[in-house]
């Protein structure tokens, strides 16, 4: 059976030479996320912004959405939205925060109830007052600040300062890529939106750690190779997964796009955003961070040294090719294997 | 590569049998599962997966006691209580009790009767609040030396009674609340001044947030004769009429006096609906005693300081049983019975958030969440089987048991399933297989790097095992962080996502790893199939 490979084999893509094109490119790409934030703003949602939010379904025929907006604007509740979407028959009505506390949304909602509920049901009702949106922005705030101060305190301890500072640059990357997507899309942004948001972080970083580890790996693996080119050897060595991975994940949130339904579409529709960043990121942001960072500055000479010792501990694991079949539930100890376990264990944990 | 130990093996055929036995149950339809119950002896009640609010539809309500009705009723109380210690001690102020935004200021000229009240006046706190001893004062009692004494309530006394209060609403909502016999409604402290309420699949929310907003202090006042005092009438707004009526200051009767109340109809006149009560005792006499002394005026009933009715007393009411009516609907009648039943709230509620969903929309969501499960996880399936062949079949069924896996786990947690919480599992299937792409292409990797098929197998399972322990630490941490500061259905995302990414270290690895090693005794093959 022919099977299908969509990223070519054994590619060598020279991706550390693009980073003088990357670097600035994405700069510029932050740069105008940024002035987007400030200058365009986001479509907060009732989350953040407080307000309300009623779907209405017509109880016979379509929704009209001019005559609902009309009524809406009768009731004198400030800007009111109407919107259609997906079925003819649903119309979603959303007004901000009504001056006079928490008691006015309430009143307000019962206004709207007593000028449509004769023709539409209300399938859904969401007011947020002003005091918990407050709460509910600090709390989304605080959650993404807490995740990456948390993931870059797990990647100092388990890597290089270097890989950390690379991961969390190329993260902010991707968080300020996505925040410029919902204001450019003008997506709403809600709280979970801030769950797309912490996914997308930790997806990012899981791509940036699969490439990172194989960094680290070869590092102590090929001493005596110029880092751009060691570096460059790992990403294109994990390649074929990436484009696996980034793959699947795609056509799982495809299927949320499209049949997961008005509620969690803009949370797919900036998944998808973010995990295209992602990849980008991790390859042309991360990566060449750990040349300008100066990762390796160790004595040529004693790579040199270590570097035959490596070799020697991988001709070790290469000695294993002529391991015979055993039983898959055998008795582990009757075999010779635990030496050899050691010896393969040392070859790759081996300190650089 | 090749070796398990038999315990191993029977342990992950164990967890996966445990996993659709759990799982299954969730999965029959009502009536199959209600013919299975039935079945089986009583403890053993098989769990199913809890369906969160935005999916069976249903009311998400938070309450917050009013603090500005809270502090007035506070600063109302502690101006009854300074009036009753001066006129107690006989001491004479100059001008009245003044009230202030946060407690009361008298004037007392005389030195000699200021040190004779203060400590009367210290000693209101331990009235105040009981519980707060050796805390911080709920009262501040300070006399300037021009003979001004003044009486603050203190954040930490607003704090106890808020807190106080959110205790005993949580009572009173329950009666409330299960009168309208809904299932399984969940009502919970949430902070020190919030109360969050959660009835699922209401077919009525407006009912819900009818009965949770009203406060239901009802009160029976004589209306004033012209010519009172003015100072003893107080003007109150009428629910049924324009315009204000003049009742006592006065409360004759207090709702707190009520056993019970029960709509009806009125059996004399109009047949309207109407609400019957009866009174305790010492209601009973008291109502008897004003009607008895009061036949012909105007006694008004007043519910939240709104006057409902004030029906002429026609003759002395002494059998400790009445009606009040109100031009009231069916529903109105009985929504105001189950209040009256239930008792006041000891502070005002207001609804600060609200998120309502019908039963229909919920179903909607159901089904739109099933459908993308369904075709994510088959473009999933497809995608793997053309790309890896004989170990996609293999990732296919780990992925299968994962999913099993991840719907045990919410069983077991008793955790939530919400909309988003389906978006995270539908999302884990795509990065689930992650863990098998890693280990597949490694071992490609050392295959074409010149292994043996056996060596590049075991190379690929322990070096990627390295990568997978780091990037899911981290996604897992991105979950939790999620699950500890998100709330309601981004909750049931983080807790998906945070048991999908559990589950895949079993899955994808231990159980990907044995398949393949029974593959390898059995099939003896030439050649690295992907």
């Amino acid at each position: 059976m022919k099977l299908l490979r969509l990223a070519p084999e054994n590619t060598k893509f020279p991706f550390m030479r693009f980073r003088r094109v990357s670097y600035p490119f994405s700069a510029l790409l932050s740069l105008i996320a940024v002035a987007l934030f400030v200058f365009k703003g986001m479509n907060f949602g009732i989350d953040f912004a407080g307000g309300t939010v009623i779907e209405l379904r017509a109880k016979s025929g379509a929704a009209e959405v001019g005559t609902l907006r009309t009524l809406g604007e009768g009731l004198q509740l400030g800007d009111i939205e109407v919107q259609a979407f997906g079925n003819p028959a649903d119309a979603t009505l959303r007004f901000g925060l009504q001056p006079g506390g928490d008691v006015a949304q309430q009143a307000a909602v019962e206004r709207v109830r007593g000028a449509v509920g004769g023709y539409y049901d209300l399938r859904r009702v969401e007011v947020v007052g002003p005091r918990v949106s407050n709460e509910l922005v600090q709390s989304g705030t605080l959650g993404v600040v807490l995740s990456i101060v948390a993931v870059l305190t797990y990647l100092w301890f388990r890597f290089e300062w270097q890989f950390a500072i690379g991961a969390v640059i190329a993260t902010m990357h991707d968080l300020l890529l996505t925040v410029g997507f919902f204001s450019i899309t003008q997506l709403e942004f809600n709280t979970t939106s801030i769950a797309a948001i912490l996914t997308i972080v930790g997806y990012s970083l899981n791509e940036t750690v699969v490439v990172l580890d194989r960094i680290r790996e070869n590092m102590r693996k090929y001493k005596k190779l110029p880092t751009a080119q060691m570096v460059d050897m790992s990403i294109n060595a994990v390649l074929p997964r990436t484009i696996m991975t980034a793959t699947t994940v795609m056509l799982a949130l495809f299927a949320l796009v499209a049949f997961g339904g008005q509620v969690i579409r803009s949370f797919s529709v900036a998944m998808i955003w973010g995990i295209f960043v992602a990849t980008y990121s991790s390859i042309f942001i991360c990566s060449p961070m750990l040349i300008y960072l100066g990762l390796r500055n160790e004595d040529a000479d004693k790579a040199a040294q270590k570097h035959e010792t490596e070799r020697k501990a991988d001709a070790a694991v290469a000695a294993r090719e002529d391991i015979a079949e055993e039983p898959v539930s055998g008795p582990p100890k009757s075999t010779p294997a635990p030496a050899r376990k050691t010896s393969g264990k040392r070859a790759k944990t081996r300190p650089a | 590569m090749l070796r398990f130990s038999t315990w191993k093996f029977l342990a992950i055929v164990a967890m996966t049998v445990a996993a659709v036995l759990v799982v299954a149950p969730s999965m029959l339809s009502p009536s199959h599962y209600e013919e299975l119950k039935s079945r089986l002896p009583s403890w053993l009640t098989p769990p199913t997966i809890v369906l969160g609010l935005d999916l069976q539809g249903g009311s998400h309500v938070t309450l917050e006691v009013d603090q500005a009705d809270l502090i007035s009723t506070q600063v109302k109380n502690l101006r009854d209580d300074v009036r009753r210690i001066l006129r107690e001690e006989k001491v004479a102020i100059s001008g009245g009790i003044g009230t202030t935004t946060r407690g009361v200021q008298v004037r007392v000229a005389d030195p000699a009767d200021r040190e004779k009240v203060l400590p009367k006046l210290r000693l209101l706190r331990n009235s105040f609040s009981g519980a707060l001893l050796g805390g911080p004062s709920p009262l501040d009692v300070e006399a300037s030396p021009d003979g001004v004494i003044r009486v603050t309530v203190t954040d930490a006394g607003i704090t106890d009674k808020s807190r106080k209060a959110v205790e005993q609403s949580i009572e009173v909502i329950r009666r409330r609340v299960d009168a309208l016999g809904t299932r399984e409604p969940s009502i919970q402290r949430q902070g020190d001044d919030r109360v969050l309420v959660q009835v699922p699949g209401l077919q009525d929310p407006e009912t819900l947030k009818e009965i949770l907003g009203k406060t239901a202090k009802l009160e029976f006042r004589l209306v004033a004769d012209p010519g009172q005092n003015p100072s003893e009438v107080e003007e109150l707004d009428q629910v049924e009429q324009e315009g204000k009526l003049g009742v006592e200051k006065q409360v004759m009767v207090k709702g707190e006096d009520l056993t019970d109340a029960q709509p009806g109809f009125d059996q004399q006149r109009s047949g309207e609906p109407v609400v019957n009560f009866r009174f305790n005792i010492r209601g009973a006499q008291a109502f008897g005693e004003v009607t008895s002394k009061n036949v012909g005026r105007l006694f008004a009933i007043i519910l939240d300081n709104k006057i409902i009715s004030a029906p002429r007393i026609l003759s002395p009411i002494t059998g400790g049983s009445g009606q009040i009516s109100g031009r009231f609907t069916v529903e109105q009648a009985n929504n105001l019975a189950i209040l009256l039943r239930a008792g006041a709230l000891p502070a005002k509620l207001n609804i600060v958030e609200e998120r309502t969903v019908g039963p229909g929309l919920g179903q909607d969501s159901i089904d739109a969440g099933k459908r993308a499960a369904y075709v994510g996880a088959g473009l999933v399936v497809v995608y793997m089987l053309v790309t890896y062949g004989v170990f996609g079949v293999f990732a296919n069924l780990a992925l299968f048991v994962h999913i099993a896996f991840i719907f045990a786990g919410l069983v077991l947690l008793g955790s939530t399933l919400t909309l988003p919480g389906i978006a995270g599992i539908v999302l884990t299937i795509g990065m689930a297989v992650d863990s098998n792409v890693l280990i597949y292409e490694r071992i490609r990797e050392e295959n074409h790097a010149g292994r043996s098929i056996l060596a590049s197998l075991d190379a690929g399972f322990t070096r990627a095992f390295a990568t997978i322990v780091d990037s899911n630490v981290t996604m897992f941490v991105a979950a939790a962080i999620l699950y500890f500061l998100g709330s309601g259905p981004v909750r049931g995302f983080a807790v998906s996502l945070a048991l999908g990414i559990l589950t895949t270290i079993v899955t994808a690895v231990t159980m990907t790893r044995m398949m393949i090693a029974v593959w390898y005794h059995y099939a003896r093959p030439t050649k690295l199939p992907i």
